[in-house]
């Protein structure tokens, strides 16, 4: 697994996500220091407009901090270009999201196979990939399903597929049970901390459920108003 | 994204918005249409003038006569070439010509004045000698009656006025006798001829003198023409009874150049008061036209009406152009507004392709490959309407020139290079149209996409 060096898969370097709205100044995230060990589960723990999404979107390459640095895959990800972030979010990084975002114009087999599209994965390959991936996640009998033919549980574990066909080092979850009842969100959970173990693979995941985050995360980062207040074991 | 994944995805962006996209492209289609069936519409009727000039013979050939009998109509633009000394047009001129590069043939004008006698009565017209090789290139093409038999055919094509004097029903002379009375030239034996060119026994020498004898020759009339061809090209005037060339040349009759011709002390050989050289096409007679001056001899064409005719048909093209694009303008705005429209919709999807790797450039290119493949298929539906339009359009025309005893003309042509080019124009406009939405979808920043509900 590549990392910055020393174990560290992802380093916050006094991170800032500033917005300006008119006249005043939304902070976001302020002064944000944190380190991610590689093979670590980290949750983001937080109240709603602490931060913590805005973090993992810095964090995932899909936003850019307004002072600092964040450092993945050996890169200051400030300073890469457009195109470089967009092949480390194809490359590095795998999403998840509360509201699943799976296009629902397309299959299953087509949602999931949509990564391996964006990193010009040769064809031939591509059919066994997708199905490592939903096999993993227990779907490769849904291939040619609607995400509206799919419960929540069926659609979240489909899009946990699609973030891991391109086989990620990091993983970033953004309220990845925020939209399913408390017995499909504990099976994502599950499913999430298997992989992590299976395969390793470094966790990042924002939640506001507090129990859930100490249940299956390593190490609990917890936000407010856009600072980090604990950094640490779990209580 | 590779280009087939790209292809792939845009057609599937298409057909998800099927009704919005096939509207699209029909506003494309019809713009294209309108400017292909304006377009093959000033390349038709250009092709129609090209083609009735060109057939007149008019453009494609070069009159060529003695430089001394040039000075008469002799062009300013003429002073260019460089002086040779003149020369005769006799036989051996007649065979150096036929031999330049691009030339189909060189003959003689032959025309003349003469009396034709029909029912009895004696009417007064000129003669014209016919190439046989007008047979075949579409000069005669709107005869009553037929071309002449063969070149040796003692028969005769008539012009419809003069026709119309011979009798009040013109088509009933087809099949009918007329004579022709005309003066032939009948040389002097050499004693009575003047120093100079003694030995001379060529009737038509220029160096000995002649003597005109009236004979007669009856003709059978085997065709009727609205006007000659080549009428009065050269400056001899337009010929209403015409006849095949070879039976014009073997009735020595007695022309216009003669009586000069037989003042003036030449080599003895028969000469010609001018030639009429034909070239493969009217692009090459400039270049005939200088190689003929050169060698000695005047030369005149029609070169510069054809430059003006193709000056004309240039700018007629062009205003059909802009009134044909218009139409593709507001397509244009079609496109835009439908991609604008998209990119509203899509906003979502575009989010979560960027969170999953796309790059601003694959964004970009999605709703490029989307706008030309609205282009594309607009195009090619656009020429197939605009053919259809062109064939009603000659179809319309051809009543209204029925309608008026006019013979029918095709005034429409789609050549291919219109085809190609239109369909190329449509993808290209597209293209651009696709400019501002496809930079607008790439600057998308992803998180505020993903929010978006």
């Amino acid at each position: 697994m590549k990392t910055t060096g020393n174990g560290v898969a992802v380093h916050a370097e006094r991170v800032s996500r500033h917005y300006e709205m008119g006249a005043a100044t939304i902070r976001a995230v302020d002064d944000v220091t944190l380190e991610i060990r590689a093979g670590e589960f980290v949750a983001l723990l937080g109240s709603s407009g602490s931060g913590k999404s805005t973090l993992l979107n810095l964090m995932a390459g899909l936003d850019r901090p307004t002072g600092g640095a964040i450092f993945a895959n050996g890169k200051d990800l400030s300073k890469l270009s457009s195109l470089e972030l967009a092949r480390y979010r194809s490359r590095t990084v795998g999403m998840v999201f509360q509201s699943f975002n799976l296009l629902p114009r397309m299959t299953l087999q087509e949602n999931v196979e949509l990564p391996l599209r964006l990193a010009e994965v040769d064809r031939g390959e591509r059919g066994a990939r997708v199905q490592e991936a939903l096999e993993r996640v227990h779907l490769e009998k849904r291939l040619t399903h609607r995400p509206s033919e799919m419960s929540g549980g069926e659609q979240q574990r489909a899009a946990l597929a699609r973030a891991l066909v391109n086989r990620p080092t990091l993983l970033f979850a953004d309220e990845p049970t925020g939209n399913l009842d408390s017995a499909t969100g504990e099976s994502i959970m599950l499913l999430l901390k298997e992989i992590q173990q299976k395969l390793g693979m470094t966790i990042v995941m924002v939640t506001h459920e507090r129990p859930l985050a100490e249940r299956f995360a390593d190490r609990i980062a917890a936000l407010a108003d856009g600072k980090l207040l604990t950094d640490g074991v779990k209580s | 994204m590779k280009a087939g994944d790209l292809s792939e995805l845009a057609l599937r962006n298409l057909r998800e918005a099927v009704l919005r996209n096939s509207l699209t492209t029909l506003g494309v289609a019809v713009g294209v249409a309108s400017l292909v069936a304006m377009l093959s519409l000033g390349v038709g009727l250009q092709e129609l003038a090209t083609k009735r000039l060109s057939n007149s013979g008019l453009f494609d050939t070069v009159v060529v006569m003695p430089r001394r009998n040039m000075q008469a109509i002799r062009r300013p633009a003429a002073s260019l070439v460089p002086v040779k000394p003149d020369r005769v047009l006799d036989d051996d001129a007649r065979n150096e010509l036929a031999h330049l590069p691009n030339v189909l043939e060189v003959y003689p004008q032959i025309r003349f004045p003469t009396e034709v006698r029909y029912s009895g009565n004696p009417y007064s017209t000129v003669v014209a000698g016919v190439p046989d090789s007008a047979r075949g290139n579409g000069s005669y093409d709107g005869i009553q009656g037929s071309f002449f038999s063969g070149p040796n055919a003692d028969e005769a094509i008539l012009q419809i006025e003069f026709a119309k004097d011979l009798s009040e029903q013109p088509a009933s002379l087809i099949g009918k006798d007329l004579v022709v009375r005309y003066a032939e030239r009948e040389a002097l034996p050499p004693q009575s001829v003047a120093a100079g060119a003694a030995g001379s026994n060529a009737p038509d020498a220029g160096a000995g003198g002649f003597s005109i004898v009236p004979r007669e020759k009856k003709l059978h009339i085997v065709g009727i023409v609205e006007t000659e061809p080549a009428a009065g090209f050269g400056g001899f005037g337009s010929g209403r009874l015409l006849i095949p060339l070879e039976v014009a040349s073997a009735l020595r009759a007695a022309q216009v150049n003669d009586l000069r011709d037989a003042v003036r002390a030449t080599s003895g050989k028969p000469v010609y008061a001018s030639l009429t050289v034909r070239v493969k096409s009217p692009a090459l007679v400039e270049g005939i036209e200088t190689a003929v001056k050169n060698m000695g001899f005047g030369a005149f064409s029609l070169l510069d009406a054809t430059r003006n005719l193709r000056l004309f048909f240039t700018i007629f093209d062009l205003l059909l152009a802009i009134f044909g694009s218009l139409a593709l303008a507001v397509a244009t705005l079609g496109i835009i507004n439908t991609l604008v429209m998209a990119i509203l919709e899509r906003r979502r999807e575009i989010g979560i392709l960027k969170a999953l790797g796309a790059a601003d450039r694959d964004v970009k290119q999605l709703f490029f490959v989307e706008a030309g493949v609205m282009g594309l298929f607009g195009g090619a539906l656009g020429v197939v309407f605009g053919w259809f339009i062109g064939r009603a359009l000659t179809w319309g025309t051809n009543i209204y020139l029925h309608r008026q005893n006019l013979p029918s003309a095709h005034v429409f042509s789609v050549p291919w290079w219109l085809t190609l080019g239109a369909i190329a124009f449509a993808v290209i406009v597209s293209l651009v149209a696709g400019l501002y939405p496809a930079s607008r979808a790439a600057k998308l920043n992803p998180v505020e996409a993903l929010r978006y509900e």
